[in-house]
Parts: structure tokens; C-alpha cells; sequence
């Protein structure tokens, strides 16, 4: 592996001028960078960062850039899933949405029992946890058999999720809206006398998790390897079903992680209104790290800049007093605009070399 | 049908073979085409046995069928046809909702009639079509990203025009909405002993005469059966001299006008529009072409089969709400366990039909 990514290097070392331009984080950086210049430009007090007090009066960190950190812990979360399903299984996962919502509804289910407004917790919130990163990881493991197993397009598979599964987080809690005690809201907003959101927290144990898993263990390589020729990675050795499957199920854990930090901001789950459209949030994080849709190779940096970058145009949106129903028109030309510029005729006008498996792989023909 | 062919097969293998490999497309759909037909007659004869007195019997329910899902009929050919050719259109419940919410806008604010609500609708079902029928075909992007971009753009233009629910307030389309069909000879007697003609709405037969026409687009002109030639194998269409990026840039085209018609269809019905306007729509339409036959990989499907993938998931609705269970997900998930099932039964006999 070290030999690998030494000729890697050396390659990228070739000409400096073309790495930086092409260098994968070139347009997740630009395009952050670009918006916090906007957005000083609109609100100039934008970048301070103050310490306020809340409403019980513990000290807590307030500011825009500290909310931009905090909001985005469940796409940072998600995109970190979906990077790897993506390069894997060559198409995105859009249930992600619908099974959060699943997870909150288990997650409140757990927590309050059939009651509304419980005094007290039914269960620890460990045993909550738990059993909502268990639902995630069910609900991925569902996808996962479909794609894996039946050779199901991703897209197509999880498509089943996605219609039902906010239904079925109502039905999990059992058609009610029940709102947990304040100490559950802890994970989602401040512990008391700790200035820092907690989900930032979360965030970054996540993250420092996922770097150990890509650096420590071979989930990176055998994932590149599956989505960039699932037999040639089948005749070495791998077993492209297998690892297909795992990273829908790494998937799931991750959406169970989100789904419970996003409960815990309000201690309630409305299972119909809970994370609009974040499955397109997370597809536009992925592209927007410079990782194409169609798999193979992906970059987790680049994802995870891509998810602070989606945050910080959601709220400058909100400043600007657009309708929250009406946000994602912007991401949707903004994907379109990213998606046309990784394909394959977009690149040929720049003379790069059209690979056959790409042309397929954007039909979503090719299959294991 | 399948156990037929394995009878065949095993028989007299050097002729079958040949013959097999002609035919197969037409086996596949055959097959599921009777899956969907013997499932719909199946249901709605033990919904008149099991469920009769909660008003299967009438003939009025029969009729109801395709009054509340003729938008959807009409948009399921479309999807149909984009599935064919081996693409897909997930963005059709959005610019429904978009078609909804600037029809009755322009109805109720800026004095539209009945047919510039039309030309309206069907040019944004066009527009829609247009766009992403050249961003699939020609820039070769992926379809399934290119329309669900396209589903969240048609969503939020629907909240940059108006955020709330708004109802048709316009006399003249009002009275065109409200009229029905009077059907001679058939019809229910109520509890009081009065014969009630059925109804049926206009927007059926609009919709059935798409059906006709698609079924003969498919079947008998050069587009119709480049459709299929380019989902079967495009790289072999491209040899066979077939403009593959046109045609599917057509299939695009044509799903998006049909959409523009069903979004008529359906503002039509529902005289209403909202944000929240058709939502699930294209999983719906998506589950109709699935259930008739239409497969996911392409190349095989046939219109006849999504009209009675239509039905089937009506009458399989219709049936959920109709046990009693008043809790509202029941019809959400038993749409999407039907759209599992069939997915997964296409995707068991496309990995047969790889093996033989």
C-alpha cells in the first residue's frame, strides 16, 4: 500500500501547476472560501465569535461560524457515509433522510415509552443510542442485501426506503409526538457550563474515528478497489458483494449517529418534516468534494469540506430570508452545474481521456 | 410461464436456444404482464368477496379507480418510456406540484383560461423534459442525479411561488372540473332504492387515449422501437444506426410532456396545490411501470402492463384503507413493500435470463 500511494505522489509531483488546479480539494476550498467572503460581505460582524449566555445562564459560544459548525454535524456525519457507499456501489444512497427519521422515531420510542411527556426517561440514553445506530445499521443492511445481493442500481433500492421510511418512524412511535425530558436535549445543544455545541464534539470524534479507519485499516483501498472494477477486485481476492454491503451498513451507523444528535436538538421527532432534503444535501456534499458520483476513487477531505461548505450556503440562504422550502433550488442548479463539470463530455472539451467505464457507469448499465 | 421455459430449455436445447434468445424480451414481459393482470383481477374479486359491503361491489368504485389515478396513468406511461430506453425520472411529483401551484396562480391572479393553463402546464413539462433529456443524453450525465435535482428544483420553485396551500378560485375551470361523464346502462342503486348512473371524469378518457397512443408509438414507429433498442443494448443500437443520445434524448422529452399533461390532470382533479402537492408521485409512477413489466435495466416493458400497474396499486390501496386501519402510514408502506417485491422478482429473472 505504502509503495501505492508513494507513486501517487510522485505522479502528483510531476507538474505542480496542474496539481494545484486539479488538486482534488481545489473547488470544495474555493467555493467555502468564496461564500465566507460573501457572506462577510452581506454581514460583516459574521466572523466573530462571542461568549454569550443561555437562557439558564451557563457560558456558551455563539456565533455564526460556531452555528455553521454546529448545524452541519449530521450532514458532516452523513457525507462521511455516503462518500464511501458512493465510491463503492457507484450510485448514491437517497433514503438517508427517511431512515434518520426512523432512527429518531426508535430513538423516541426508546426514550418515552407510549407517553408524550414523559417526566422521566424510560430507558438511558446509552441504551437509546444504541438501538438507533441498530435501526440505522438495519436499515442499511436493507439497502445494502438489495444492492449487493439482487445487483439492484442504488438509487432504485433505496428508493423503496425513501417512500417509506417516514412512515414508518410514525408508525415506530406509534403515531405520537412525544417530547423527551431536557437532560436528553444535552447531545444536541450544550452540557451545562461547557461552552462548546456539543454535536461540534460529536463531529469531531467522528471524524478523527474515520481518519483511524482509513488509515489504520484496508476499508479505504478494498472500497476504491470495488468501485473503480468490482471483478477485477473479485479476482484479486476481494469479495465486492461483502464490502458493498459494509459500507451501506457503515452508512447506517452514521445515519444513526445523525439521527441522534438531530433528535436530541428539540428532544422531539416530527418523522414528516425531519431533515427536508438532506439526502440532497449529502449527494451535493460528496460531488462538491471533488468525488465523482459515478465511484471508484474518493477523497474524505473533500467530502467533509463539502458538507461545512452546503451548511454555510443553507445559512446564508436563511439570512437572505429565502423560504426553507425554497433552499433547494440553489443546491439543486449548483449539483447540476458540479455533476456537468465531472462529465465525461464537460471533460473531453478539455482534452482528459473519456474512460469507457465512466460513459457506462453514467448510463447506470454496468453492473458486478 | 418461467417453468415453461425450463421445460423448453432442458428439452431440446440446440433449437430452443435460438428461439429462446428471439424471444425473450417478449416472454419476460409476457410473464409479468400476466403477474400484474391475474394480480389486480385476483385482489379486486376478493375485495368484492371479503370487502363488498365497504362498497367494492359498486360498480362506481370500479370507475372511481381510474378517476383518482388518471394523472397518475398518464404520468407512469411517460415513466415507462424513460425506463425503457434505460433511463429513469425521478423528478415527475415535482414538476407536478410546480404545474399545480403556477396553473392555479396564474387561474386565480392573472385571469388564465382553461387552454393557456394548459399551454402552461405543458410547457413546464417540457421545459422539464428538455433540460434533462439534453443534460442525460448529451452531457451524459447520470439520470438518476439529473432528475433528483430536478424533483427538489420543481419543490422549491413550488414555495418561491407560494408558500401555502391554494385552491382554484376561478368559476369558468371550476365548472369544466366539476363536469362528469354519465355512464349509460351502468350504474349503483343506493340505500334507497335510487339508481345511480356512474360517473367517470373527462380526464380518464384523456388519459386512456394517451394510453392508446403510447401503446401504438411503441409498437408500430421508428422512435417507438428505437426506445427499445436503445434500453436492450445501446451499444448495439449505436451499430444498428440508431442516434442513441437523440433517442434518449426524445424518451426525455416525451416523459416530460406527458408529465406536463398528467401535472394537468392532475391540478385538473385536485383543484388544489401546495408544496407538499404530489409527494411520492414519481414512486408511484416508478412502482406502476415496475409492477406492468417495465424493467429496470430497460429494453423490455410495455404500456398495456403499466396501465394495470396503475390499477393494481389502487385497488391495493384502496383495499389497505378500506381493512380499517385508520393509522395514515399503512398506504405509504405497502406501496413501497409492493415496489420491493417487484424489484426484487425482476431482479431475480434478469439474473436467470444472464445464466441461460
Amino acid at each position: 500500500m505504502s509503495r501505492n500511494s508513494n507513486k501517487l505522489y510522485t505522479d502528483r509531483s510531476v507538474s505542480v501547476f496542474k496539481a494545484i488546479s486539479r488538486h482534488s480539494l481545489f473547488i470544495p476550498i474555493a467555493f467555502l472560501a468564496v461564500l465566507l467572503l460573501l457572506n462577510v460581505f452581506i454581514n460583516p460582524g459574521f466572523l466573530t465569535i462571542g461568549l454569550g449566555r443561555d437562557s439558564n445562564g451557563n457560558p456558551v459560544l455563539v456565533g455564526n461560524l460556531i452555528n455553521i459548525l454546529n448545524n452541519a454535524t449530521e450532514l458532516v456525519i452523513l457525507a462521511i457515509g455516503m462518500t464511501l457507499v458512493t465510491s463503492s456501489s457507484r450510485g448514491q444512497d437517497i433514503s438517508v433522510g427517511a431512515t434518520v427519521a426512523i432512527v429518531g422515531g426508535v430513538i423516541m420510542r426508546v426514550l418515552c415509552g407510549s407517553e408524550t411527556q414523559p417526566s422521566q426517561l424510560h430507558a438511558p440514553i446509552i441504551v437509546a443510542l444504541l438501538l438507533g445506530c441498530l435501526a440505522g445499521m438495519a436499515c442499511g443492511a436493507f439497502n445494502g442485501i438489495l444492492v449487493s445481493k439482487f445487483n439492484i442500481q442504488p438509487m432504485v433500492a433505496t428508493l423503496i426506503l425513501f417512500t417509506a421510511g417516514r412512515s414508518i418512524a410514525s408508525m415506530a412511535m406509534g403515531g405520537l409526538k412525544p417530547k423527551a425530558v431536557a437532560s436528553f436535549g444535552y447531545y444536541g445543544n450544550f452540557i451545562p457550563g461547557f461552552p462548546i455545541p456539543t454535536p461540534i464534539l460529536i463531529t469531531i470524534v467522528v471524524i478523527v474515528v474515520t481518519i483511524l479507519a482509513l488509515k489504520k485499516t484496508n476499508l479505504g483501498l478494498y472500497t476504491r478497489a470495488v468501485g473503480i472494477n468490482d471483478k477485477a477486485s473479485s479476482l484479486n481476492g476481494l469479495n465486492p458483494e461483502r464490502i458493498k454491503f459494509l459500507t451501506f451498513v457503515i452508512l447506517g451507523l452514521c445515519v444513526g449517529i445523525a439521527g441522534f444528535v438531530q433528535s436530541s436538538r428539540v428532544q422531539t421527532v416530527n418523522p414528516y418534516t425531519i431533515v427536508p432534503s438532506i439526502e440532497m444535501d449529502v449527494i451535493l456534499a460528496v460531488a462538491l468534494g471533488g468525488n465523482s458520483l459515478g465511484g471508484g476513487k474518493f477523497k474524505m477531505t473533500g467530502s467533509i469540506i463539502g458538507a461545512y461548505t452546503i451548511q454555510t450556503l443553507t445559512s446564508m440562504l436563511t439570512t437572505l430570508n429565502v423560504n426553507t422550502n425554497a433552499v433547494p433550488v440553489f443546491k439543486a442548479v449548483i449539483i447540476i452545474i458540479l455533476v456537468a463539470i465531472q462529465s465525461p463530455v464537460f471533460k473531453s472539451f478539455f482534452g482528459s481521456k473519456v474512460s469507457f467505464s465512466r460513459l457506462t457507469a453514467g448510463n447506470g448499465k454496468e453492473r458486478g | 410461464m418461467l417453468f415453461l421455459n425450463k421445460t423448453q430449455d432442458t428439452g431440446n436445447i440446440g433449437v430452443m436456444r435460438n428461439k429462446l434468445k428471439r424471444r425473450e424480451p417478449l416472454t419476460d414481459t409476457a410473464f409479468l404482464l400476466t403477474i400484474t393482470v391475474s394480480l389486480f383481477v385476483a385482489i379486486y374479486a376478493l375485495a368484492i368477496v371479503f370487502l363488498g359491503d365497504k362498497g367494492f361491489s359498486k360498480i362506481q368504485m370500479f370507475f372511481n379507480l381510474f378517476n383518482e389515478n388518471a394523472a397518475l396513468i398518464v404520468i407512469a406511461c411517460g415513466l415507462s418510456i424513460v425506463m425503457i430506453t434505460g433511463s429513469i425520472d425521478i423528478s415527475v411529483g415535482g414538476s407536478t406540484a410546480l404545474i399545480c401551484t403556477a396553473c392555479i396562480v396564474c387561474l386565480n391572479n392573472y385571469n388564465f383560461n382553461f387552454f393557456t393553463t394548459l399551454i402552461l402546464a405543458l410547457a413546464i413539462g417540457l421545459t422539464f423534459g428538455t433540460v434533462q433529456g439534453f443534460l442525460i443524453a448529451y452531457m451524459e450525465m447520470q439520470p438518476f442525479i439529473v432528475t433528483l435535482a430536478g424533483m427538489f428544483l420543481g419543490r422549491g420553485l413550488v414555495a418561491l411561488i407560494e408558500v401555502n396551500q391554494i385552491q382554484v378560485a376561478n368559476k369558468g375551470f371550476e365548472m369544466l372540473s366539476g363536469a362528469r361523464i354519465q355512464i349509460p346502462f351502468l350504474g349503483d342503486i343506493n340505500k334507497k332504492g335510487v339508481f345511480i348512473q356512474s360517473k367517470l371524469e373527462y380526464g380518464v378518457i384523456v388519459a386512456l387515449i394517451i394510453v392508446f397512443l403510447m401503446i401504438w408509438l411503441l409498437k408500430k414507429t421508428k422512435l417507438g422501437r428505437s426506445f427499445y433498442a436503445v434500453g436492450g443494448n445501446s451499444q448495439s443500437a449505436l451499430m444498428l444506426g440508431i442516434n442513441v443520445k437523440k433517442t434518449k434524448f426524445n424518451a426525455h422529452l416525451l416523459c416530460g410532456l406527458l408529465a406536463g399533461i398528467g401535472g394537468f390532470l392532475y391540478v385538473f382533479h385536485t383543484r388544489s396545490g401546495s408544496v407538499q402537492q404530489a409527494t411520492g408521485l414519481e414512486m408511484d409512477a416508478i412502482a406502476a411501470s415496475i409492477i406492468g413489466g417495465t424493467l429496470l435495466t430497460g429494453g423490455v416493458g410495455n404500456i398495456f402492463g403499466t396501465l394495470f400497474g396503475v390499477l393494481t396499486t389502487g385497488i391495493v390501496l384502496l383495499v389497505v384503507t378500506a381493512i380499517g386501519s385508520q393509522d395514515p402510514w399503512w398506504p405509504q408502506i405497502t406501496r413501497a413493500a409492493m415496489l420491493c417485491f417487484f424489484i426484487v422478482l425482476q431482479s431475480i429473472i434478469c439474473s436467470r435470463k444472464k445464466k441461460l
